[in-house]
C-alpha cells in the first residue's frame, strides 16, 4: 500500500466525515484526525531520505483517457518536507482554533481538512493537470476561511484573494495546455525526459511566454512585488489559524512551484529572466521591510515582513547555484516556522486585548514575562540571529547571491538589517515601557501550541544535517540538468 | 420521386420517436386539461408531463440504435442529435420538476404550461435532429413560439409580459434573418438539405458573394438564438422577467438546441467557407464573453446576473465553435451538458428562494441563506463553483476541453483572453456565495421548506456536476465518438 496515496486522501475522507458528524464533536474530531494524518506523514520520511533526489512513494495510474491525464504523485526531499510542514501545521491551526472559533465551528474545522487535501496534492503532484486541479482546490476552503471567520474587512479580502489567484492561474492553464500540444502528455517526468532527449523543444519566444505564464501564477501566490497587494488584506483579515496556514504553507506553493516547474521546464528562460526577477525580489525585500517599519497594525507588520522574507526565497531560487537553491528551500521551511510562530503569538495578543494596533499594547513583559521571552525568541528567529533557523536559510541565500552577483547580495543584505530594525522596534513598543494593561501569561494550552515551533526553530538553526543533505541532493539533480542546458546554450551563442 | 417513399416507414418513426412521444403527450395533456375543469388541482397534469418527458428520454437510445436519415432526409438520427435531445429533455425534466410547486405557489397552475414545455421540447428535438434547413426553421419556430408564451405565462406580472413581448419581437426578427438566409441559399444552390448544400458549394457556385451573404444572414439569426454579442440584448431582460423555472429552461435548453444547429449547419454546409467565418466567430466569441462577464459584474438581481452569465457562457461555447474541429465540437457538447446541469441547478435554487411573486431575487435577499437553509446553500454553491470553473466540477472540465481545442488550433490569444474572462466571472459568482455564507440573515423568520421537486433537481444537478468533475469521460467519450459529421 502506498502511504502517500493514503495520506493524500485521508484529509478528504476527514472532510466528508467532519461534514456528516454532529457539530458538537467536529472540532475534536478534526484535531485528532489531523494529528493522525501528521503521524502517517512521518512514515514517509525514511524512504525519501534514503534516495532524496529520486521520486519515492510514486503512484502512477490513468485518471482520464482523453486527453491523457494521469494520477501521478511522488515525493523527493523538497516536496517531502513541505508535505510534512503542511501536516504539522494543520493540527497546530486546529488546536489553536479550538477556543477562538465559536461561530459555525463545524464548517471551519471541515475546511481545514479540505485545505490540507489541496496542499498535500499540490506538493506531491507530478502531472501538470493534476497539479493544476489541486492548485485551484486550495482556493475554495481558503476563500471561506477568510470570508466567514475573518475580521471586519473579510469579504473584500477573501474576494481579492480568490480573484487575484484565479486570474494568475488562468494563464498557467493556457501554458499547460500548450505544453500538452507539444509533448502529448501532462506528465512532468515524461515531459522532462522528452526535453532531455531532444524530442521536444521550445523556441526562445515560446519558452519565454510559457515561463512568464507560469511565473505570473506563482508570483501572485508567493507574492512577488508588485503583485503582493492582496497579501496584507488577506493575512490581516483571516482568523489566526488561517493566517498561519496562509503565511506558512500557501506562500510556499508559489515558491515550490517556481522551483519545480519554472526552473525545471524552462532553464533557458529562467536563466535569461533571472536578473529581472532578482531585481523584483530585491525590491520586494527592501519594500516589504520599509513598509513593515511603519505599520501600526501587528498582523500587517508581520505580513509585510513576510513579503520581505519571501523575496529572499525568490532571490535564492534565481541565483542559479547550489547555495542559492538550498538556501531558498531551507528558508521556505524556516520562514514557515518563524512567521507561523509570530502569527500565533499575535493571535494570543489579539485574544487578550481584542486589538491588533501596536499603540494599544505596551509593557507586556512585566505582567507576562514568559510570553515576552517566547515572543523574543520568535522575533530573533525572524531577524536571522545565528543558532536560530532563519539565519541558516538567509545565510545560504546571500552566499548564493554573492556567488552570482555581489551586488545582489549587497542589496539583499539591506533587508536583513532592516528586519532587525522593524522587528526590534515592534518588540520594544509592545513589550517594554510602561505596562498599559493587565495581561495573563502563557496558558498551558498556549505552551502546547508554541513549544513544538520553538523546538523546531532551534533544531533547524543548529542541526541542519537533518534537512539539508536531502534538499541539497534533490537540488543538485535539477542544477545538473539545467546547467547543461544553459551551458550548451552559451556555447551555441 | 416514388410516391411510396412519402409514407414513413417504421424505422422513420423510430428515428423520430422522442418528438412523437412529446407531441402526442402534449395533445393528451390538452385533452386532460379540458376534462379536469377549472376547480381541480392541476399538479397531477405536471406529473403526467414528467412521465411524458421520461418516456421521451427512454426513446432517445432507440433513435441511437437506428441511425440514419428519415422522412426523405429531413430528419437525421445520429449520436450528435441524440446527445442534444438528451440534454434538452433533461432541462425539460428539471423545469417540470421545479414548476409544479412554483405554479401552485403563484396560483397559476394550469395544464397549458406543461404542454407548452412539451411542445417546446419537441421543437428543440427537431432542431437537434434536423438535416434540412426547412426542418431547422420548423423546429426553431415550434420551440420559440412555445417559449414566448411560457416567458409571459404569469399574466398579471408586468415584467413577465414585457419579457415575453421583447422575446417575441426580437426572436421573430432573428428568425426572419435566418429564413431570409435560407431563401438565398436555396436560390444559389437549389437545395435545403444540409449535405446537398455542402456538395453544391464544393462544386463552386456562380455567386460566391451571395453564399457568403446568406451564411452571414443565418449567422445573425443563430447568434440571436444563442445570445451572442452584439445580438444579446434580449437575454437579460427575458431571463429576469420570465418565471424563474422558465428562465432556467430558456437559458439552458433552447440555447443548447440552437448551438446544435449552429454547429451542424456551419460544419456541414458551410465547411468550405470556414476560413472566412473563423475571424468573425473569433470576434463574436470574445465580444460575447466580454459583454456577458463585465455586465454581470454590476447586477444586483440574481436572475439578471445569471442572464448575463449565460451570455458569457455562450461566448465560451463559441470559442469551441470557432475551432471548427471535432475536438471543439466535443468540447462544446460537453460544455452544454454541464452548463445545463449547473445553470438549471442555480435557477432551481432561485425559484425557491424567490418566494411568492418572486419578491426575493436580489443578492441581498440571499444573505445568511447558509445558516437558514444549509443544504440548499451548499447545493447552490456547488452549481456556482462549477459556473466559475473550479476544478473537480463539470464546469471546469467544460472550459478545459474548450480551451484545449482552441489551443490545439493555435487560438492562443482567444484562449488567454477567454480564460482571463473567467477570472472576472469568479467575482460575480463569489458575490452570491459570500452573500450566502458571510453575512447574517436579514430576517429571523423561519424559511419555507424546499419542495421535493426542487430538491430533487438540485441534488441531481449537484451530483451530476461532481461526477462529471471527477469522471468527465462518462460524457466526453460519447461526445468525442459522435462529434464527427458526414463531410
Amino acid at each position: 500500500m502506498n502511504i502517500l496515496a493514503v495520506l493524500l486522501f485521508l484529509p478528504l475522507l476527514g472532510f466528508v466525515a467532519a461534514l456528516v458528524l454532529p457539530a458538537a464533536v467536529t472540532k475534536r474530531f478534526v484535531l485528532v484526525f489531523s494529528l493522525l494524518i501528521f503521524g502517517v506523514s512521518l512514515l514517509l520520511i525514511g524512504t525519501v531520505q534514503l534516495r532524496p533526489a529520486a521520486m519515492s512513494w510514486v503512484t502512477d495510474t490513468a485518471w482520464i483517457d482523453t486527453p491523457a491525464i494521469r494520477f501521478h504523485i511522488g515525493l523527493d526531499a523538497t516536496s517531502l518536507w513541505l508535505v510534512i510542514l503542511t501536516t504539522f501545521l494543520v493540527p497546530v491551526a486546529a488546536y489553536l482554533s479550538q477556543r477562538t472559533i465559536l461561530h459555525r465551528p463545524k464548517e471551519f474545522f471541515a475546511y481545514l481538512l479540505l485545505l490540507e487535501f489541496g496542499l498535500i496534492g499540490v506538493f506531491s503532484s507530478l502531472d501538470l493537470f493534476l497539479y493544476y486541479v489541486f492548485w485551484e482546490v486550495v482556493l475554495v476552503p481558503m476563500y471561506f476561511l477568510i470570508g466567514v471567520w475573518g475580521g471586519p474587512n473579510r469579504i473584500y479580502a477573501a474576494t481579492k484573494f480568490f480573484v487575484y489567484t484565479m486570474a494568475g492561474s488562468m494563464l498557467m492553464l493556457v501554458a499547460i495546455l500548450f505544453i500538452y500540444t507539444k509533448a502529448g502528455t501532462f506528465d512532468l517526468p515524461a515531459i522532462l525526459l522528452q526535453m532531455e532527449m531532444g524530442k521536444i523543444s521550445f523556441s526562445q519566444t515560446e519558452e519565454l511566454a510559457l515561463f512568464l505564464a507560469f511565473f505570473l501564477a506563482f508570483a501572485v501566490k508567493v507574492p512577488i512585488f508588485p503583485l503582493h497587494t492582496w497579501l496584507p488584506d488577506a493575512y490581516a483579515e483571516a482568523p489566526t489559524g488561517a493566517t498561519l496556514l496562509m503565511a506558512a504553507v500557501l506562500s510556499k506553493m508559489g515558491t515550490y512551484s517556481l522551483l519545480r516547474f519554472n526552473l525545471n521546464l524552462f532553464p533557458r528562460a529562467s536563466h535569461d529572466c533571472a536578473p529581472w526577477i532578482v531585481t523584483l525580489a530585491i525590491i520586494g525585500i527592501v519594500y516589504g521591510a520599509l513598509v513593515a517599519l511603519v505599520q501600526p497594525n501587528m498582523k500587517r507588520l508581520v505580513a509585510y515582513s513576510s513579503i520581505s522574507h519571501l523575496g529572499f526565497v525568490v532571490l535564492g531560487l534565481f541565483s542559479g547555484n547550489q547555495f542559492g537553491l538550498d538556501g531558498a528551500v531551507y528558508q521556505m521551511l524556516c520562514h514557515a516556522i518563524s512567521t507561523g510562530a509570530l502569527f500565533i503569538l499575535i493571535g494570543y495578543l489579539e485574544e487578550r486585548n481584542k486589538s491588533l494596533e501596536i499603540v494599544d499594547f505596551g509593557g507586556i513583559a512585566t505582567p507576562a514575562p514568559n510570553f515576552a521571552a517566547v515572543f523574543l525568541v520568535a522575533t530573533l528567529a525572524s531577524i536571522g540571529l545565528p543558532l536560530l533557523n532563519n539565519f541558516v536559510g538567509e545565510f545560504l541565500i546571500l552566499q548564493g547571491a554573492a556567488q552570482a552577483n555581489i551586488w545582489w547580495a549587497a542589496f539583499a543584505a539591506l533587508g536583513v538589517v532592516l528586519s532587525a530594525c522593524y522587528m526590534l522596534w515592534f518588540y520594544q513598543r509592545t513589550f517594554f515601557g510602561e505596562a498599559k494593561m493587565q495581561m495573563a501569561d502563557l496558558a498551558p494550552r498556549e505552551w502546547i501550541t508554541i513549544t513544538p515551533l520553538l523546538v523546531l526553530m532551534l533544531w533547524m538553526g543548529i542541526f541542519t544535517q537533518t534537512w539539508l543533505p536531502g534538499i541539497s541532493a534533490s537540488n543538485k539533480v535539477l542544477l545538473d540538468r539545467t546547467m547543461s542546458k544553459t551551458v550548451a546554450m552559451e556555447v551555441t551563442k | 420521386m416514388n410516391p411510396a417513399a412519402f409514407y414513413p416507414t417504421s424505422t422513420d418513426i423510430l428515428r423520430f420517436l422522442p418528438e412523437l412521444i412529446l407531441t402526442i403527450g402534449g395533445v393528451v395533456l390538452l385533452v386532460l386539461e379540458a376534462l379536469t375543469g377549472d376547480h381541480k388541482d392541476k399538479s397531477s397534469l405536471g406529473y403526467v408531463s414528467i412521465g411524458v418527458v421520461l418516456a421521451a428520454m427512454f426513446a432517445v437510445p432507440v433513435t441511437l440504435a437506428n441511425p440514419g436519415v428519415s422522412f426523405n432526409g429531413m430528419i437525421i438520427s445520429d449520436g450528435f442529435a441524440a446527445f442534444f435531445r438528451m440534454v434538452t429533455l433533461l432541462v425539460g425534466l428539471f423545469t417540470l420538476l421545479c414548476s409544479t410547486s412554483y405554479l401552485t405557489r403563484e396560483k397559476s397552475n394550469s395544464g397549458e404550461f406543461y404542454l407548452l414545455v412539451l411542445f417546446s421540447l419537441a421543437g428543440q428535438g427537431i432542431m437537434a435532429s434536423s438535416n434540412e434547413l426547412i426542418m431547422v426553421f420548423l423546429g426553431l419556430e415550434i420551440a420559440s413560439i412555445s417559449s414566448y408564451v411560457l416567458a409571459g405565462f404569469l399574466k398579471d406580472d408586468k415584467r413577465g409580459s414585457e419579457a415575453a413581448l421583447k422575446y417575441f419581437l426580437l426572436g421573430s426578427f432573428a428568425t426572419a434573418f435566418f429564413l431570409y438566409g435560407i431563401s438565398w441559399i436555396y436560390g444559389v444552390t437549389g437545395a435545403t438539405n444540409l449535405s446537398a448544400i455542402r456538395d453544391a458549394l464544393a462544386k463552386g457556385t456562380e455567386a460566391p458573394s451571395m453564399v457568403v451573404a446568406a451564411a452571414a444572414l443565418m449567422l445573425v439569426g443563430l447568434a440571436f438564438k444563442v445570445s451572442a454579442a452584439p445580438f444579446q440584448a434580449w437575454a437579460p431582460d427575458v431571463y429576469q422577467g420570465a418565471p424563474a423555472p422558465i428562465s432556467g429552461f430558456l437559458s439552458a435548453g433552447p440555447k443548447a438546441a440552437a448551438f446544435a444547429i449552429f454547429i451542424r449547419i456551419f460544419q456541414t454546409s458551410f465547411d468550405s467557407l470556414s476560413s472566412r467565418y473563423e475571424p468573425i466567430l473569433w470576434a463574436l466569441a470574445l465580444a460575447t464573453m466580454l459583454v456577458g462577464n463585465f455586465s454581470a459584474l454590476w447586477q444586483s438581481n440574481v436572475k439578471r446576473m445569471l442572464g448575463y452569465s449565460s451570455i458569457a457562457h455562450a461566448g465560451y461555447v463559441l470559442v469551441a465553435v470557432t475551432t471548427n474541429s471535432n475536438v471543439g465540437t466535443a468540447g462544446a457538447m460537453f460544455y452544454l451538458a454541464s452548463y445545463a446541469l449547473m445553470n438549471y441547478g442555480a435557477f432551481a435554487a432561485i425559484t425557491h428562494i424567490a418566494g411568492r411573486g418572486e419578491k426575493y431575487v436580489t443578492i441581498d435577499d440571499l444573505k445568511g441563506l447558509a445558516s437558514k437553509q444549509p443544504v440548499l446553500a451548499a447545493l447552490l454553491t456547488v452549481c456556482l463553483l462549477s459556473l466559475t470553473g473550479v476544478p473537480l466540477t463539470a464546469g471546469f472540465f467544460g472550459k478545459f476541453y474548450i480551451f484545449k481545442a482552441a489551443i490545439d488550433h493555435h487560438l492562443y490569444w482567444l484562449s488567454a483572453l477567454g480564460l482571463l474572462n473567467s477570472a472576472v466571472a469568479a467575482y460575480y459568482y463569489l458575490r452570491v456565495i459570500s452573500a450566502m455564507y458571510m453575512y447574517e440573515p436579514k430576517t429571523t423568520e423561519h424559511p419555507e421548506p424546499v419542495p421535493a421537486g426542487i430538491q430533487l433537481t438540485m441534488w441531481c444537478s449537484a451530483a451530476g456536476i461532481l461526477t462529471l468533475g471527477v469522471l468527465p469521460g462518462l460524457v466526453l467519450d460519447y461526445a468525442n465518438r459522435f462529434a464527427t459529421f458526414v463531410k
